[in-house]
Formats: structure tokens, C-alpha cells, sequence
């Protein structure tokens, strides 16, 4: 590394000392530019952000109509007090994005949250060269390798006909930005009736005019009968298992859509029926082929993993080191600490 | 195996009784008999033993993943769950093979006698042959850990459904010393004329603990008291000059236990064949001994002189079950009772004695004996309706334990190790220390009581106070206090604070107490003396 690090990371986040700005800051900054809308990333009190067109709509209707935003379009090349930056697909959710920061040559990459599958619905991930990156690996453990996302949303609309035929219906755990778009694209509507937690049916609302498929549901209130919801999808956030909004909805079937699914233990943990292997997050596979593709010489783990991944770098001979931060990663609920801190 | 894995994962994937015994008569009507009869077999715990170490397994399945092993363990620490991780970093492979279970288990004994390179290449054949899911199966067969959550009742309702026969019957026919190598679906289940076999112990009948006042259970002279003894509980047969001892995990004990073969014994010379139900007790000098003075010979096939002088046993009979090739469950307890006290009176042995009745007209009075069942070596009173047949398995009603209740401590935690299975990532077995001056002994480990909301709490606290990782366990701050609940202390010198305690578990968290007011080691030497008198 050079003597004076292009990123480093104080109290604030990262912080860019030659531009003056700060990459996804957890305690309100002058400049945040944001990889992308989901709120460990995106914090409220900035009196500047910078972001991707496809993150505006979120970023408004969440952190304030009134913040000052200034939008990119991606690969577009910026000046910031003569550090050059840019935003790249991360292929995570709508909008989101890697960002490139260049000074004298020398180019520092932060991930944000990503992954490489392209799931339909996020723009598809582009692989960055840099000297220096900085990345998550939320799921950096060999054990983590996601199935074909075909094949996981062929058992989700499975799954959703047999609890139909049963006339029960199908409460699937998703997050309200992303993931519920994701299963969105995928599901067989032929089934039966989609209705939303108000988070989901809010921020597909927000999405709709931006989103080339439909997002339209409907929204589950007071006045909703337990009869219309016996053939129904209903989607909600993970913070709605066992709530008192959920024990309405009796009798249904419970699926969470999660990359932990993928460990016996966590399902079982939370009594839930199915669980669905549907991550937004870089697989064991995806992260190696990442930072292959990167070809940093300086890696900087910053959530998930990171201990044991920045381990297992060092030992494929990169230079890699693990940064504390307060990004959380994907959590199946919200209550409950992911990975390791 | 397909049908055998699908099996396990419909039955991992659901919380319903109902579900999970649809999903067995399913599959006892579409796969074949020799699946059907190991299918058996594995839910009913006659998994066969380990062929290969376990540390040759990671070392294989690290290599043929193209990992270290370092973080092969590191993962296998996450997952908890040494089949699971195996089966996961592997390369995936949805091919299936079309082996079946019972062609699967003819595989792993064979392995058995092989040189090791020869089991690593058949068993790297084996996983990169078979599907993820098969893969976990195949592991938690291979390596002697198969569990699933289907209780022996619940097969034994599905049995009948399938085989439309007597859940009782179907539970009898179960029992004993069966080999799936050596019978079959047929005949273990379905022929009826099948040869008595001298060993075969009867289902045991069990008690819940009581939920009411005692006072609700009506007239104290419908019911009979005795104590319950803190052993192993057992079923003594001889037939026909054969005995057979059985522990309620339908394990075949009677080598462990030489006593009840011994020419003093006077059992085997009994004119009478009889099927008892009773306590397997420490027992000297007319007194029960502590359960811990059991726990040497538990897991020890062959005993010494030295240990049957040290922790001798005897059967605290309780019930008679078969008398001279006639089943007595039928019959009513009082009637079963008088029978049971003339045969141990008539037998006279010396290592049988008889659980005396406790006489009562109150029970206001019986709960004072109850209360103080230490006093007389007990955990209680088990209180049996005169009336009541012998059933099978845990039915509520007839038959109830009545516990004194736990003896409590408060502990602070020192440690935390990560769980497994359901725990699996989530550090939820701990240590828990008193004090001794200025220093925290650790004085037990506790892992269950929790809810999972506390223990997600007691988690988010084990990751953001250690001091220290030793692998899966981490040093935390001493600063939760536990109130730790358990049924018996003993001396102990395996142990640093010199005691060791009987059943522990959390009893709830003192958010309430400072790691200062914690129990002392004092405290717990108090109790010692106390129960020891």
C-alpha cells in the first residue's frame, strides 16, 4: 500500500481524504456517496449524497424527500476535488453499485453489497480492476454455494401450489427491497392472489415505474378476509415472523427466502416450514471469482466472514486485511446479529 | 435412497405430527421391503457403528473440495454439523444414484475391515456419485449420527396405519434385540407365528410430571405413592432359566450388569418366569447411593471386582408385567402390585428389592413427603392410579411423576461454545462459575432452559463481550448471572470446583443480579452436606 491510503476508515466510514467525501458513512458525513439503498448502507443526516439513478426513487421515499441528492448513471466519470469516481453494476439489488475511486493511477474499488448471478431484476454485475479492493463476504465460508435461482423459484411456486390446493396460504419472508422484487419476476401468478406486508407493497410502489414487470399486489389490511388469502402468496419482511400482523394470517405455510437457509440449523431455528436458498449476496464461488476478476494486490474484508475469509485470502497469497464496520450484511431477521463482528 | 432422503427431508421440513406420519405410511407404501425394514431399524436407533474415523472424513472431504483443512474446521464450526458441512463444500452434483438404502448400509460394513486407502476411494466414489441432499444422509449414516425427528411413537403410528394392525401390537413386535441384517420386513412385522423370542421386553410405560395440585386428582384411596429413585430404569426377564436385562432405551444391558446373572442372584433359578419393572439403583447398606456412583458403570460393558464392590446395584421392582408366560398388562395395578410383592418375597434375592408403598390419607401429608423425598435418597413421588393398566409410551392420566423441586444456584458465565444442529452458529452452551474469594471456578455447564429470544440475547452478548477464541469457545466478560437449576450434587474429583451436579439447565437469566452476588463455592459444599445429612 501507498504511504498515504486513497480510503481509510475512521468513526464516520470510509473516508476519502484527497476528495473529501465518505463511501456508504454510518454517522452523518458533508458528502456520502452510496453504493446502494439498503439502510446499513444508506444512512439518514448527509447534507450531500451521491448515488445511481436506479437508487434515487428508494433513497427519497427512505431517508426524506427534502435530502440533497445528486444522481450518476453508471460508469459515468466524476471529479471530486480531483479524485476521479464511478459507479458500477454490483448486481445486488436495483440500482446498486460498486464505486471506483482513482487518484494518480492508483485505483481503490468498495463493493458494497454484491453478486455476480444475474437475477433479472438488479443490473447485471460488472467486474472493476483495482489496486485496492474493499469488499464484503457476508457469505465467505466454502460451505455457502448457492443452487440455480430456476430451480430454487420452481420449489417456491411449487410449494405455493400444494399449500393452495391444501387452501392455506403460502407467508414467504423476503426483504422488502430486493429480494420481494426478485420473487416479483419469478412467480407464477396463474396460482393464485400476491398480497404484501405495507413495507413490500410500499416500496413496490415506489419501484413500479422504474421495473419492466409487474409489482402490483395487494395490500394486507384490517378489512382483509382470511377466505380471499387461502390460494394467496403473501410476501412480507423477515421481521414479521411470529408477529402479531403474521398470527392473522392463520393457517398458512412459512417460507423464508434467505442465502442462511442454506444451513439445516438456522431453518430449523425458526420452525420455519421451507426454507428457500435466495440470496442478494456473492456465494463462496462468486467471491474468489470476484476478486480474481479484481485483480487487486490489497483486499480490505469489511462484513460477513471476514476473520476466517481474510485468512484464507492471505493464505491464496493476497495482501488482505479485515476492517471493523457497521454494515450487517443479510440477516433473517432483523433482531438477530448475521455473521461474525 | 431417494425415497429414504426424500423421507428425511419431507420430515425435516415440518413441525406437524400429522405431516410427518403421512409422509412415513407414504413412504412404508411405495419403497421396498429391505428400505422399509432399515428405515426401521435407523428410527428406531440400530444405526450401525462408525467404520471410518471421523478425522479421516474432514481430511478427504477437504481435500476433494480443494480447501485446507484449517477452514474446513473453521466452516464445520459454523454449520455444526460435521455430515452438513461435508455434504455442502463438496462440488454439487444433482445426478442422484439409483443405490437403495439397504445396498447403501451392505456398503458401509464392508467398508468396515478395508484398508483406509481403500475406504477414501470408495468413499470419494461414493459422495461425488450422490446429490446434496443424499450426500447429508449417506454422512449422518457414515458416521454413526443418524437422528431424525420422528419419535418412536410417531413410527409406531405410522407402522399400524400401513400394516392396519394394533398400535400396541405393532410397538411389542419392535422391541428387543432385532438385527436388520438378519430379519426382514416380513418377518419382523407382518408374520404372526414368528418364534417368541426369550429376550423381548415389553414397551415401557411412562409418566408425566404432574401439572396440578395434587389435591385435584380426587380420592387419595384410588391412588397409590411410592418414591421415585433416581437410577436407570430397567425390565428384568427370565424366561425358562434366560435373563435378560433391558434399559428403557431398549439397549440390552445384561453384561454390564453381572449381579442379576450371578449364581447368588437366585433369579435364573426361579421356578417362576416373570418380566419385572423396576429402577436399576446404587443401593448399599439398605440405602440408594448417589446417581453419580451409577454413572461409572453406564457405558462400561465389562466391570471389574473393583467396581461391583465400589457401585454395587440392585433392582428397585416396581411393577410386574408377565407372570409364568401370562401379560399382566391388562390387568389392574393393585392386582399386578399384590402379585409383584409374593414374587419377590418368594425369590428372595438380594439384588431385588421391592419399592415399598407409601401409606397416605391426605395429600396434604403426602406432599411433606414429598417435599423432603431427599431425605430418603428420592426425586420425588410417582403416584399410579390403582386401577391403570400397563400402557405404552408417555400417556397422560393414570400415571404421574410427581419431582421435588430443582435445587438452584446462581452462576456467572465465563464461557460460551457455539451449538449444534438447531444452535448450530449460535453460541449457546455455557460454563458458568461461582466464586471462591476473588476467583470464578467454573462449576458446570448448562445448555438448555432458554427461549430461543433469550438465547439470541445471550448471543448478540457471547459476540460482543469475549476476551478470547479458543476455536468454537470464547472467554466472555463475567458479567450475566444465570440461575442454574439442577437434581442432585455429589463430590467430584474430575472437577476443578470438586463438585458435580445432576441434570443442570438454566432456570431463567438475573438480569436483576451483579456478577458479585453470585452464588460462592461455599454454597454449593452447603448443599452437599445438607443431602448427604
Amino acid at each position: 500500500m501507498s504511504q498515504k491510503p486513497l480510503l481509510k476508515f475512521n468513526d464516520n466510514g470510509i473516508f476519502c481524504p484527497k476528495g473529501d467525501f465518505y463511501i456508504d458513512p454510518w454517522r452523518p458525513v458533508k458528502k456520502a456517496l452510496i453504493t446502494h439503498a439498503h439502510a446499513d448502507h444508506a444512512r439518514f443526516g448527509s447534507d450531500h449524497y451521491l448515488a445511481t439513478k436506479g437508487s434515487k426513487a428508494i433513497m427519497r421515499y427512505r431517508l426524506g424527500d427534502n435530502i440533497k441528492l445528486e444522481t450518476v448513471e453508471y460508469n459515468e466519470i466524476l471529479s471530486i476535488n480531483g479524485v476521479k469516481v464511478s459507479f458500477h453494476p454490483a448486481g445486488h439489488i436495483t440500482g446498486s453499485a460498486q464505486i471506483r475511486v482513482e487518484y494518480k493511477g492508483e485505483v481503490w474499488l468498495v463493493t458494497g453489497d454484491y453478486k455476480l448471478a444475474d437475477d433479472g431484476v438488479a443490473e447485471a454485475f460488472e467486474p472493476v480492476k483495482c489496486n485496492t479492493m474493499i469488499t464484503e463476504c457476508t457469505f465467505g465460508l466454502p460451505v455457502f454455494n448457492w443452487p440455480d435461482q430456476d430451480s430454487v423459484f420452481d420449489e417456491i411456486n411449487q410449494w405455493w401450489q400444494s399449500n393452495a390446493r391444501e387452501g392455506k396460504a403460502s407467508l414467504l419472508m423476503a426483504y422488502s427491497l430486493g429480494k420481494a422484487q426478485r420473487i416479483f419476476r419469478h412467480i407464477n401468478r396463474e396460482i393464485g392472489p400476491v398480497y404484501t406486508h405495507g413495507a413490500i407493497f410500499n416500496s413496490n410502489e415506489i419501484l413500479q415505474p422504474q421495473t419492466n414487470f409487474d409489482l402490483s399486489s395487494q395490500r394486507i389490511t384490517s378489512e382483509t378476509k382470511k377466505a380471499e388469502l387461502k390460494n394467496a402468496l403473501i410476501i412480507a419482511p423477515p421481521s414479521a415472523i411470529n408477529s402479531s400482523w403474521s398470527k392473522k394470517l392463520k393457517p398458512y405455510s412459512l417460507g423464508i427466502a434467505s442465502g442462511w437457509m442454506a444451513l439445516r440449523g438456522a431453518r430449523r431455528r425458526r420452525a420455519a416450514d421451507r426454507g428457500f436458498i435466495l440470496s442478494d449476496h456473492a456465494d463462496w464461488k462468486e467471491l474468489n471469482e470476484t476478486i480474481q476478476l479484481s485483480q487487486p494486490e490489497n483486499i480490505i474484508t469489511t462484513h460477513g466472514y471476514t476473520d476466517i475469509f481474510t485468512k484464507w485470502l492471505n493464505d491464496q497469497g493476497y495482501n488482505a486485511v479485515q476492517e471493523k464496520t457497521l454494515y450487517t450484511g443479510e440477516m433473517v431477521d432483523e433482531k438477530e446479529d448475521g455473521g461474525e463482528k | 435412497m431417494r425415497y429414504f432422503t426424500h423421507l428425511f427431508l419431507t420430515i425435516d421440513q415440518t413441525n406437524s405430527t400429522l405431516k410427518k406420519i403421512e409422509a412415513l405410511v407414504r413412504f412404508l407404501d411405495e419403497a421396498p421391503d429391505c428400505d422399509k425394514l432399515w428405515a426401521v431399524a435407523l428410527l428406531a436407533g440400530k444405526r450401525p457403528k462408525r467404520s471410518v474415523r471421523t478425522n479421516q472424513l474432514r481430511e478427504w472431504a477437504a481435500e476433494l473440495a480443494g480447501i485446507p483443512l484449517w477452514l474446513f474446521e473453521d466452516s464445520y464450526h459454523v454449520v455444526g454439523d460435521l455430515a452438513e458441512t461435508i455434504a455442502s463444500v463438496l462440488p454439487a452434483d444433482d445426478s442422484g444414484s439409483d443405490r437403495s438404502l439397504a445396498d447403501w448400509m451392505a456398503f458401509l460394513k464392508n467398508l468396515k475391515d478395508k484398508p483406509d486407502e481403500d475406504k477414501k476411494a470408495a468413499i470419494n466414489e461414493a459422495w461425488l456419485s450422490i446429490s446434496k441432499h443424499e450426500r447429508f444422509v449417506f454422512n449422518k449414516l457414515l458416521t454413526g449420527g443418524f437422528r431424525m425427528g420422528v419419535s418412536q411413537k410417531l413410527m409406531v403410528r405410522a407402522l399400524s396405519k400401513h400394516l392396519n394392525e394394533d398400535e400396541n401390537m405393532v410397538a411389542h413386535r419392535l422391541m428387543g434385540n432385532w438385527k436388520p441384517e438378519e430379519t426382514s420386513f416380513q418377518k419382523l412385522l407382518v408374520e404372526k407365528d414368528a418364534e417368541e423370542d426369550l429376550s423381548k421386553p415389553y414397551p415401557f410405560y411412562l409418566a408425566y410430571q404432574l401439572d396440578k395440585e395434587a389435591e385435584k386428582l380426587g380420592n387419595t384411596a384410588d391412588w397409590s405413592a411410592e418414591y421415585k429413585w433416581d437410577g436407570i430404569r430397567g425390565q428384568l426377564i427370565q424366561r425358562e432359566g434366560t435373563v435378560h436385562l433391558w434399559s428403557r432405551g431398549e439397549e440390552l444391558i445384561t453384561e454390564r450388569f453381572p449381579e442379576f446373572t450371578d449364581e447368588n442372584s437366585g433369579i435364573h433359578q426361579s421356578q417362576h418366569d416373570f418380566v419385572l419393572d423396576g429402577e436399576i439403583l446404587p443401593f448399599r447398606d439398605g440405602e440408594p447411593l448417589p446417581f453419580q456412583v451409577l454413572q461409572t458403570r453406564i457405558g462400561r460393558k465389562k466391570v471389574g471386582k473393583k467396581t461391583l464392590e465400589k457401585a454395587p446395584v440392585i433392582l428397585m421392582a416396581y411393577d410386574l408385567l408377565e407372570l409364568n408366560g401370562e401379560d399382566l398388562r391388562q390387568t389392574p395395578f393393585s392386582e399386578r402390585r399384590a402379585k409383584l410383592e409374593k414374587l419377590v418375597k418368594e425369590l428372595n434375592s438380594p439384588v431385588i428389592q421391592l419399592s415399598e408403598l407409601i401409606e397416605f390419607n391426605s395429600w396434604k401429608k403426602l406432599q411433606k413427603l414429598q417435599e423432603n423425598s431427599r431425605e430418603v435418597k428420592a426425586e420425588g413421588i410417582m403416584l399410579k392410579q390403582k386401577k391403570s393398566p400397563y400402557l405404552v409410551g408417555r400417556k397422560k392420566g393414570d400415571w404421574w411423576k410427581w419431582k421435588v423441586d430443582p435445587l438452584l444456584i446462581d452462576g456467572v458465565m465465563i464461557y460460551a461454545m457455539r451449538g449444534h444442529g438447531r444452535r448450530a452458529n449460535l453460541y449457546s452452551d455455557y460454563t458458568f462459575a461461582v466464586w471462591k474469594g476473588n476467583e470464578l471456578i467454573p462449576f458446570t455447564k448448562a445448555y438448555s432452559g432458554l427461549t430461543d429470544k433469550e438465547m439470541r440475547e445471550v448471543d448478540r452478548f457471547v459476540k460482543h463481550n469475549t476476551i478470547e477464541r479458543f476455536g468454537p469457545v470464547r472467554s466472555v466478560q463475567p458479567e450475566m448471572v444465570f440461575e442454574i437449576a439442577f437434581e442432585g450434587i455429589a463430590r467430584s474429583s474430575r472437577h476443578k470446583s470438586g463438585v458435580a451436579l445432576r441434570f443442570p439447565r438454566i432456570n431463567r437469566i438475573r438480569y436483576d443480579k451483579k456478577p458479585a452476588e453470585a452464588n460462592k463455592l461455599g454454597d454449593l459444599e452447603d448443599l452437599i452436606e445438607m443431602i448427604e445429612g
